[in-house]
């Protein structure tokens, strides 16, 4: 590897350490800029000053924001998110199997919706302006500019309504065998799928199209390279860096995506645990669900940003 | 001087008098139903439609027109207020990144990148957690998630204008910084900016009705679209219009403006 690519890697490595820092510190600051504090919630409004100043000083709020901060980042350093404010329980427990759930739920998804979205990308590109690109065009459009909720909603009304061959619910606490598994996973997954397929779909027909529509390309027809060989070896290489950066990116907005499924079909994933403590202000539980998201977040752009420098031709010829 | 980037005109237009339309179906939209928002009529729960009631009754009996038209009232009102918000605050910035000292810029141009590395739903969750779902709360934690897209914008587009040679002739002129921003960068800014106006309200439209939708958006015995969905969620079974047409609303609207923007071709 040459030293220019190093250089641009590590620069973004940086960047990505940056946003981390910011993340860190605005999820904290949001949460601690209330007038009032948790001894408010804890001990309600009759509660004596003595009562709130004990309680201050054993949940360590008597010291400064500093102070504060950094124990609160040696907490999340050693994976100790604190208590839920609602049941006492730790964080770190109730997130565990949750992130679990939601992880297999947002996999599975993205294994569906790639190859998918690919397919439907590249072809739209290379029949460009026929009646199949203009089809799965409007489509997509349709789907990018409509609420997740919408698609979750429509599917649920198709399948399990009008159809009755899916329940509406992910019971996947009863999962024992393949066909439960199918029965109970097939309508989250493909609402998700669909949700951060539209918007694959059109990045990756943009970039092929962007390809195609290099001179190389125009060359490489005038000398009589037929349509499969010029696809598949003069096209797609140089699209293949794009097309991941697009694909890597929409797997970021997966995330906005699977908050919104798991609470429509009630699957015990994290984002329904974190709706549920942002309606109770369980602030220490939004707080961790908030920090897993964001890292989440950021290494999937950090990764697509990665796979468009290493794609970059000038990067790859030493 | 005014000179014309790109080939906005028509793409404009027709997503303005588009948003015009929602906002005025919002203002008079209300006034044109004679039933109560919270009347519970003796109707029958999620009845189809009939004279009476236009598009049937909701979960509780309610007429669903009045509350469809209250429900666009709020999501047209509160996402247009969220976007003038984001648009002049992020234009401000973006216009000061170029025009003002280089520290303006990076400082700036740092806070974008950071704030556009948390996904806008959860920075929307996290600040709802702490601050509430009052309508305020509501608009300002939407205006400060697509101000950073609307400051990047803005400065690529008054970094091009600033180096055209008008703006230099103006600097050469002797005009104030003020006049050149006002009179040179600014009306030439207007056109491909309305174009950001539309996918911020668009942005903001989905973001509050799934923000509604998961409940802890718009609260009630306020509705907007998203909450009518979710509140209407049982008649699904009975395909009843009270859950079905605010979804198609909620398409209407931002598939419209959508179209709208990306009819004439081209990219921004």
């Amino acid at each position: 590897m040459n030293r220019h690519l190093v250089l641009l890697i590590g620069r973004r490595f940086l960047a990505a350490a940056t946003s981390l820092v910011f993340v860190v510190v605005t999820v904290f600051a949001i949460t601690n800029v209330l007038p009032g504090d948790a001894t408010d919630a804890l001990l309600g409004q009759g509660a004596t000053p003595q009562a709130v100043a004990a309680m201050r000083h054993n949940l360590g709020l008597d010291r400064s924001v500093f102070v504060r901060f950094w124990f609160w980042l040696w907490g999340i350093l050693h994976a100790e998110f604190g208590n839920s404010l609602l049941n006492g329980l730790s964080v770190a427990d109730a997130i565990g199997p949750r992130l679990h759930n939601s992880l297999l739920l947002a996999g599975a998804s993205a294994a569906v919706s790639v190859p998918v979205s690919l397919f439907l990308g590249v072809t739209s590109a290379i029949w460009k302006d026929t009646v199949y690109d203009r089809v799965v065009s409007i489509l997509t459009l349709g789907m990018v500019s409509v609420p997740e909720f919408v698609i979750a909603t429509i599917a649920v009304y198709v399948f399990a309504v009008r159809l009755h061959l899916l329940p509406a619910l992910a019971d996947v606490g009863s999962v024992h065998s393949l066909r439960q598994f199918l029965s109970a996973f097939f309508m989250p997954v493909a609402s998700l799928a669909l949700v951060t397929l539209a918007q694959m779909v059109r990045m990756t027909r943009a970039a092929m199209a962007d390809t195609l529509s290099a001179p190389y390309i125009e060359m490489a027809l005038l000398k009589g390279v037929g349509p499969i060989r010029l696809i598949l070896v003069h096209a797609i290489p140089n699209a293949i860096g794009p097309i991941v950066n697009a694909v890597a990116l929409s797997l970021s907005s997966l995330l906005g995506g699977v908050v919104v499924i798991e609470v429509v079909f009630t699957y015990p994933g994290i984002s329904g645990l974190m709706v549920d403590a942002v309606s109770s202000r369980d602030v220490p539980t939004v707080q961790a669900c908030a920090l897993v998201f964001c890292v989440t977040y950021l290494f999937l752009t950090t990764f697509a940003d990665i796979v468009t420098i290493l794609s970059l031709p000038r990067g790859r010829k030493t | 001087m005014i000179v014309r980037i790109g080939s906005f005109r028509s793409r404009h237009d027709r997503a303005v008098v588009l948003i015009a339309f929602w906002l005025l179906l919002a203002l008079l939209g209300p006034l044109c139903s004679s039933y109560d928002l919270g009347a519970i009529g003796s109707q029958p729960v999620f009845s189809g439609p009939s004279p009476a009631h236009l598009l049937g009754t909701d979960y509780l009996g309610r007429d669903t027109l009045a509350r469809l038209l209250n429900g666009i009232r709020h999501t047209v009102l509160l996402c247009f207020a969220s976007t003038v918000l984001s648009c002049s605050i992020g234009t401000f910035l973006g216009i000061a990144a170029v025009t003002a000292r280089p520290w303006v810029e990076a400082l700036t141009g740092r806070l974008a990148d950071g704030f556009l590395s948390i996904p806008s739903l959860l920075f929307a969750l996290l600040v709802i957690a702490v601050f509430g779902t009052s309508t305020t709360a509501l608009i300002v934690t939407m205006g400060v998630i697509y101000t950073p897209g609307a400051y990047r914008t803005s400065r690529a587009l008054a970094q091009r204008i600033a180096r055209l040679d008008f703006v230099t002739v103006a600097r050469a002129r002797g005009e104030s910084t003020t006049y050149i921003i006002l009179q040179e960068i600014l009306p030439n800014m207007a056109g491909p900016m309305i174009t950001d106006v539309g996918l911020r309200f668009i942005y903001s439209v989905l973001l509050l009705s799934n923000l509604s939708f998961l409940g802890i958006g718009v609260q009630p015995p306020e509705v907007d679209l998203g909450s009518m969905v979710r509140e209407n969620m049982l008649g699904m079974a009975y395909g009843s219009p009270a859950m079905i047409v605010p979804v198609i609303v909620i398409a209407v609207l931002t598939v419209g403006i959508n179209l709208a923007l990306d009819s004439s071709g081209g990219r921004r």
